[in-house]
């Protein structure tokens, strides 16, 4: 198997970036030649999809990875019965090309289509609609993994079923998968049924997330600026597929971001200006029909945006509370960061369902959700995220891994009581920076 | 409904191949798929029938060896039932170095990039004559534009080819008899494994397949792919031999 280093790759967010011994095998049977090449010089590897975790879990600095984007292949599609099984590094852009126009759609999405169904699995993601279909580790029939102490190990929720649950959000480091089986979402058509409403305050985002337990896809954005108040104004969003409409799958294209932005583009006045115009705009009362490609992936229409940060990058930081404190937790960290004076430019507001997740160490729970970005400003922002995190800990709550970049060793073991199970399933061969970070370092937040 | 076009592939599990295939199994097509590993061959079968290909046949063949090719080759279009359109993509780089080295690894790529690929694309030729139309579209390579010293052996490979094709496309000229030459610049797949990636030049399979498969709509008899290489090796094939000689390309 080919190797070779490479320099380039770096986190979504783009703080972080590293040597790897690389290798990029085009067949299943060729990924464990490939996992032991690459951690021939160093003793480890790891999986990398198409890179879109911000942070640094799908990272192995100065080790070894092995991208699995030639693993892109159909392995069968039931149509009748909306069953895919797909090697892992189909991406979800592909994978819709192929289902909507049969009528199946991905059974949850992150908020871009770019990313392959390996990481998906591994970050157990959550969409818009977590509150009616959970994290996507629930649509997981079954899947394949190599294991470099056993080989080629598959496994479903019965067989094998440790090792199933450990997988899914198990940040890579169980074996590499190499295929899944995920149960899809019968559509009708391509189209959406969108209605968008600006809401004043927090206690009208509580009302109208209650109000749209009917509505299949809700999510909201909030204005991270104003304090006072307008704390905590913003816009809801909810949808559901529309009934007629055609079944036509989106189209491939758009602009690149060429280049890094000047570092100082995004800063607090332009945010402030974004904002509200975003707030003001007629699209925030929008009522209609779109296309799934502008309703789940905005921010696919603009390929590598993650440079209009500039060089230096940004952070991207989420976190869950439990509903008990959801309230109050939520307004507390609105609060932190409209008096910190960092502007985010994208605050994303959702509450969680109860639809437990078979996956270990899975981010979502109950509760409410807040995903931010902030421009790398070096020590400022790390203050800003550690109380951001105090109050996330305090609430009984946890972070996100493929948003973080950064989250201690501490808070990290205190979300995920059950990490000592994913490290006691580990493949000893795979590592990546951040289990390095919040688990094998001494534990004790250093 | 229109009949399925019946395709055949010689080197279906080229990344190249396998992406252009790909397009053509959402169209509902036929395909018949030779390569040489029978379990490289199962996948990607498997693959273009999940995505819509009305039927996919496979056959292990080693292509680079021609020997009894002009039965291997009526075996193939009679399981078809006749050929609409033929790929051929298989191909070796090589590593000049050693084949300047060692002439038997020099012949073993002279013989499965050039001498198997034009007696098969005589065959097809045959065959589409025969029909009366259907299209014969080959992979050769911007590299047969220009002798360099760090791919000479393999360029000239692919020049042979090129100028086969050109006069194939010239006795087929003004039939329903296409004959397409298609020549790559750099691209991703496993061919290019050990090159480092990234800058302008790089395309991926599935861009260069795109290009093959408008190019074959179209009929025309060469494309470039991407386009720009069509540039760059008319600056190349023109540049003076002296400022030739000097770069390191
Ligand atoms: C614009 C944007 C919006 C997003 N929105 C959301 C969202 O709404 N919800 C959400 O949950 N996430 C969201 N994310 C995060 C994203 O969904 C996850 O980071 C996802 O895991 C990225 O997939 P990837 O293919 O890029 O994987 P990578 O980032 O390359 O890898 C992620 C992890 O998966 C592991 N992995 C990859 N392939 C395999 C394999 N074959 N076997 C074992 N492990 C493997 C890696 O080791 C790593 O730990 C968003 C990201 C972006 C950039
Ligand atoms: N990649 C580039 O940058 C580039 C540029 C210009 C031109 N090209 C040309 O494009 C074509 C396709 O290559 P690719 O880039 O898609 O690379 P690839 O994925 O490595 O495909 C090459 C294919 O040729 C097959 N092959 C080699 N010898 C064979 C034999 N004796 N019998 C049967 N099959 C044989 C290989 O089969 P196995 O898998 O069994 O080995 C493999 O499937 C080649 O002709 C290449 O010269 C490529």
């Amino acid at each position: 198997m080919t190797t070779r280093l490479d320099t380039s790759i770096e986190t979504w967010g783009r703080v972080h970036r590293g040597a790897h011994q690389l290798a990029e095998p085009a067949w299943r049977d060729a990924v464990a030649e490939a996992a032991r090449a690459t951690a021939a010089a160093a003793g480890t590897t790891l999986a990398h999809g198409l890179g879109r975790s911000y942070g640094d879990s799908a990272l192995n600095r100065d080790g070894g990875l092995v991208r699995t984007t030639g693993l892109d292949r159909l392995i069968a599609f039931d149509r009748e019965g909306g069953i895919l099984r797909a090697e892992v590094g189909l991406s979800i852009d592909a994978l819709l090309r192929v289902t909507v126009p049969a009528g199946w759609f991905v059974p949850v999405t992150p908020g871009t289509k770019f990313v392959t169904l390996g990481g998906a699995v591994a970050n157990d993601v959550h969409g818009k609609n977590h509150h009616v279909a959970g994290s996507v580790g629930r649509h997981v029939r079954r899947l394949a993994l190599w294991r470099s102490d056993r080989g080629v190990v598959e496994c479903d929720p019965e067989v094998e079923s440790d090792l199933f649950s450990a997988t899914i959000g198990g940040l890579g480091l169980t074996g590499i998968m190499l295929w899944v089986e995920i149960a899809l979402h019968p559509i009708r058509s391509a189209m959406m049924q969108v209605e968008n409403r600006r809401f004043a305050d927090l206690d009208e985002f509580f009302a109208l997330s209650e109000d749209s337990a009917d509505w299949p896809y809700t999510v909201a954005w909030v204005d991270t600026i104003q304090g006072g108040e307008a704390l905590g104004r913003g816009v809801f969003s909810r949808g559901r597929h529309a009934e007629t409409g055609g079944l036509e799958p989106h189209r491939s294209g758009g602009p690149t971001m060429p280049i890094n932005a000047p570092s100082l583009l995004l800063n607090r006045v332009t945010v402030g200006a974004f904002n509200r115009l975003y707030h003001a705009n007629p699209g925030s009362a929008f009522r209609g029909r779109r296309h799934y490609d502008g309703f789940f992936y905005p921010l696919d229409r603009l390929r590598r945006w993650n440079r209009l940060y500039g060089a230096r990058g940004f952070y991207q930081w989420q976190g869950v509370v439990p509903p008990a404190d959801a309230r109050t937790a939520t307004r507390t960290l609105l609060d932190v960061i409209t008096r910190s004076g960092e502007a985010s430019f994208l605050a994303v507001l959702k509450n969680f369902g109860d639809r437990p997740s078979p996956g270990l160490l899975s981010f979502p729970m109950a509760g409410t959700t807040l995903a931010l970005d902030f421009p790398n400003r070096g020590e400022r922002t790390l203050a800003l995220m550690a109380e951001l995190d105090r109050v996330v800990s305090q609430a009984g709550g946890r972070l996100y891994p493929a948003k973080d970049g950064r989250i201690p060793a501490a808070a990290f073991q205190l979300g995920y009581p059950s990490w000592r199970e994913l490290e006691r399933l580990r493949d000893p061969l795979l590592m990546s920076d951040f289990w390095r970070r919040v688990a094998i370092s001494d534990g004790n937040g250093g | 409904m229109a009949e399925a076009t019946r395709i055949l592939i010689l080197g279906a599990t080229s990344a190249i191949a396998e992406r252009w295939a790909r397009l053509r199994a959402a169209r509902g097509d036929r395909l018949l798929l030779a390569a040489r590993d029978p379990a490289k061959l199962a996948i990607v079968a498997d693959d273009l029938r999940a995505r819509g290909a009305s039927e996919v046949l496979t056959a292990e063949s080693d292509l680079g060896d021609a020997d009894g090719a002009a039965e291997r080759f009526s075996a193939f279009a009679d399981r078809l039932g006749g050929v609409d359109i033929v790929l051929l993509a298989y191909g070796v780089l090589g590593d000049q170095a050693d084949m300047q080295a060692n002439t038997d690894h020099l012949r073993a790529m002279l013989d499965t990039n050039f001498t198997s690929a034009v007696i098969w694309s005589e065959l097809a030729a045959g065959h589409l004559e025969q029909a009366g139309s259907g299209t014969l579209a080959v992979i050769a390579s911007v590299a047969g534009d220009r002798g360099r010293r760090t791919n000479y052996a393999y360029g000239a490979t692919k020049a042979g080819l090129s100028v086969y094709l050109e006069g194939l496309a010239h006795r087929f000229a003004g039939t329903p008899v296409s004959v397409l030459c298609v020549k790559p610049g750099f691209v991703d797949t496993p061919m290019t494994a050990h090159v480092a990636k990234g800058g302008p030049l790089w395309a991926t399979p599935d861009m260069v397949a795109a290009d093959i498969d408008r190019a074959i709509a179209r009929r025309r008899t060469v494309i470039y792919t991407p386009w720009f290489w069509r540039l760059i090796m008319l600056i190349i094939r023109h540049l003076p031999r002296p400022i030739f000689n000097r770069l390191n390309i």
